[in-house]
């Protein structure tokens, strides 16, 4: 990510301390995940030390230190679809993918996540690829679904 | 937009707007909620205003996208006023239909109305359909009618006015001394009198306090805050700053959930139209008094939804939980007071404000006042969100508003509170949902999730579910609940595998009373709640896993296996070809068999098997019938014998 970019993130949030976490989320959604030189330059700026910013960073989930895959497929694992089989539908898209939640194909091709709630419980099992909904899922049309991603 | 100088140019405001709002204008109304948006509501948006357009009937008609009214089941809802005829599951193919027949020729489409799955009864409008029929939705009733972008549609309902109401007609005192009154409790799970969290922070020392709403909504499976907040951000707004006014806080905070991006749009939204009309930010309606309002954005930390951890997220350190030996109403954000209150509870604010405690008080019971939005979800017929004055029976939601269970399945439990709270069986059905009763019954209100099992859900599971949950989302600070919760975990996932031993459930309570006695913060205290409440009503299933190797709802993976029963395959063949792993043995006329070495269990030959032959069949704690023999393995075909 060009750092240029970075100092106008952190010049919007006028290079406030208490702004980590936002200036944080902004770059992890521009860029998908948050380079070395990207910590340290928000780390000189708001003078946060490094060890606070890796702290940050690692607690919690919307953050990535490694780049993404192309496609994010993200599975509900809220309750509702959970009782409605949603650990069969997750189990296939492995099986497909051959990555666990939380990694990224050696192609960059698919980052699996698995996630809380996406909220339209009344769609479950809920998967979510780059955004698009797909719902009422069952392991047997995973790969129908994944298929139509490059 | 001129800005809004006293509270007669509100009321002079609201009046111009309804002058020129003809109520007999043709209004298409679409829910543009979450939910609705996932089943194509915003195709079926702009399919309205194409097929508007191309009739030529632009200039009389209005079309919006809504706030959601809760029927996420038939989404997406759309209602066409002035008839409030109310439309369920619309797809862009069916509009060019009803703007041709309803909107022009005043006639109603009849296939696209609600109708009763089992009377087959068709209701037109929203007010006969059962689901909506048997709420008292005073926060979700007027999502339908506004658009959550426009601050007049708002305005034009009444909004704001129990804002000038507490600034010009009351003192502080008087409206802390209504709220008290009115006995609100706060929604987002504890229920601790809002007033008296108020009081404790207007008394605590300092200049400078803070208010805050919570709507870092975290119970999976619970999504009435991100309606409110998506569909009517005002209302939060006005209670914040009605808030803000009784405890003497000039600063409000909105800490918004990351996973919500159109709540936080549109509460970024209001906030700058609120300021524009002078509604927010310096000498509000020229009343003297100033509130400003920031939002906060998480990053995906359920923990960081307990008060002092969202507290320090706030001042841009990670969302973990401190000790509170001192009150955050006294010592919060940056040490000083700050009262913490979940979405729903600021919104019941103006209602209380503009109708008086004495209104409020007349719903729901004696201890718990006013109205609850459940998010009525998982194998229930209706899914959406209900809100019901509190002290409705169980069986009401469930049945009445609810509609039963799916594909009739038998009801087993229904779990309420989200992590934190517990499962209740049938035989609780008659208990009257209000704060004290669900506490009594071993689970709670929590923000208001109820997750409706049947008789394929296994219970064990689902304790292993909330225990896997909490365990990913202990932030690790204490160890009873970083250590405690992964021991209870790894035991229940013995459970579930056939692997425990005897003394396994002994060495669960063991660790579930350490947990509830020495956690730090309320997610560890309350952790061991859905395997205590699992094990209270269905100790039963507990034993069947450790001492049989059997699970009776048929669902953990590893005490379980498919069996293709021969007297039902017809060998058609659709199993065969969809099993991932290539594990069916079969052919034309042969009968199919399941190689258990190659079987992932993923169950696809059990959903994919027609249900008018049923073969596929789940086996737990019995043996797998041997191979049937070559020679007996032709279908016999009824059909061809005769």
């Amino acid at each position: 990510m060009d750092i240029k970019r970075v100092d106008e993130i952190i010049d919007q949030y006028n290079a406030e301390p208490s702004a980590l976490i936002q200036i944080l989320l902004q770059i992890q959604s521009e860029n998908h995940w948050l380079p070395k030189e990207v910590l340290e330059r928000i780390s000189e700026r708001l003078q946060v030390p490094m060890s606070r910013i890796q702290h940050i960073t690692t607690f919690y989930k919307a953050f990535s230190l490694v780049p993404k895959g192309r496609h994010e497929v993200r599975v509900c694992m809220g309750t509702a679809c959970h009782v409605r089989g949603a650990p069969r539908v997750l189990d296939r898209i492995q099986d497909i993918t051959g990555i666990q939640p939380g990694e990224t194909d050696l192609d960059l091709k698919f980052s699996l996540e698995t996630v809380n709630c996406l909220g339209c419980c009344a769609l479950g099992p809920v998967v979510e690829v780059n955004g698009k909904t797909f719902g009422n899922m069952a392991p047997s049309e995973m790969e129908k679904v994944l298929a139509q991603y490059e | 937009m001129p800005r809004l100088n006293s509270k007669e140019d509100l009321v002079r405001l609201r009046e111009a707007i309804l002058a020129r709002r003809d109520p007999n204008r043709p209004c298409v109304s679409v829910c543009a909620g979450t939910g609705c948006v996932a089943s194509g509501a915003l195709e079926v948006i702009k399919a309205f205003e194409e097929e508007i357009e191309k009739q030529g009937i632009k200039a009389s008609v209005d079309t919006k996208g809504t706030g959601c009214p809760g029927f996420c089941e038939r989404g997406p809802v759309v209602v066409i006023y002035p008839e409030e005829i109310c439309y369920l599951q619309v797809k862009p193919e069916d509009v060019p239909e009803i703007v041709s027949e309803t909107l022009v020729g005043k006639r109603v489409v009849e296939r696209l109305v609600y109708k009763d799955p089992a009377t087959n009864e068709k209701a037109v409008h929203e007010f006969e359909i059962p689901f909506y029929k048997h709420q008292t939705r005073m926060l979700l009733g007027v999502n339908i009618k506004i658009d959550p972008e426009s601050i007049e549609d708002y305005i034009a309902i009444g909004g704001y006015s129990a804002l000038s109401k507490a600034l010009f007609q009351m003192s502080p005192e008087q409206v802390l001394e209504e709220v008290k009154r009115s006995n609100l409790r706060g929604r987002g799970g504890a229920g601790f009198p809002t007033g008296r969290k108020w009081e404790t922070s207007k008394k605590a020392p300092g200049d400078i306090k803070y208010v805050i709403v919570n709507a870092d909504e975290g119970d999976p499976g619970a999504f009435m805050d991100r309606a409110l907040l998506e569909g009517n951000p005002h209302s939060v707004l006005e209670g914040l700053a009605i808030g803000g006014y009784a405890v003497g806080a000039s600063e409000g905070f909105v800490y918004v959930r990351q996973e919500y991006p159109l709540a936080l749009k549109h509460v970024l939204m209001a906030i700058e139209q609120a300021e524009a009309y002078g509604l927010l930010g310096d000498n509000i309606l020229g009343s003297g008094f100033s509130f400003k309002v920031k939002v906060h954005q998480g990053a995906g930390a359920f923990v960081s939804g307990e008060s002092s951890a969202l507290m320090t997220a706030i001042e841009g350190k990670v969302g973990e939980p401190r000790p509170k030996y001192i009150r955050t109403a006294v010592k919060g954000i940056w040490g000083r007071p700050s009262v913490l209150n979940n979405v729903e509870t600021w919104a019941n604010v103006p209602l209380i404000i503009n109708n008086g405690a004495d209104w409020f008080i007349k719903y729901g019971t004696e201890r718990s006042t006013g109205t609850k939005i459940f998010s009525l979800v998982g194998k229930i017929n209706n899914t959406g969100l209900v809100e019901v004055p509190m002290g409705v029976t169980l069986r009401e939601i469930i049945y009445k508003i609810g509609g039963g269970i799916r594909n009739g399945k038998r009801f087993k439990a229904v779990q309420t509170g989200g992590p934190s709270g517990g499962c209740l069986p049938e035989e609780m059905l008659d208990l009257k949902v209000d704060f004290d009763e669900l506490t009594k019954a071993g689970s709670m209100m929590g923000s208001g999730g109820m997750i409706v099992m049947d008789e394929d859900t296994c219970m064990v599971d689902v304790a292993k579910y909330f225990v896997d949950f909490l365990t990913e989302e202990s932030c690790g600070k204490c160890v009873p609940c970083r250590e405690g919760l992964r021991q209870m975990h790894k035991l229940l996932t013995d459970i579930t595998n056939g692997k425990a031993s005897d003394n396994a459930l002994e060495l669960l309570e063991d660790l579930a009373e350490v947990l509830t006695d020495a956690s730090l913060c309320a997610l560890g205290k309350s952790a061991a709640n859905p395997f205590l409440s699992t094990l209270k009503y269905f100790r039963e299933e507990y034993e069947a896993h450790i001492k049989e190797k059997r699970c009776p709802a048929l669902v953990c993976k590893d005490l379980i296996a498919y069996y293709i029963d021969p007297q039902k395959c017809q060998a058609c063949m659709i199993c065969m070809r969809k099993c991932p792993v290539k594990a069916i043995d079969g052919g034309k006329d042969l009968i199919h068999i399941i190689d258990q070495e190659k079987c992932t269990k993923c169950g696809t030959c059990f959903e994919v098997c027609p249900s008018k032959f049923s073969a596929v069949k789940k086996l737990s704690g019995e043996p797998v019938p041997e191979r049937l023999p070559e020679e007996q393995r032709k279908v016999v075909r009824e059909r061809k014998a005769k």
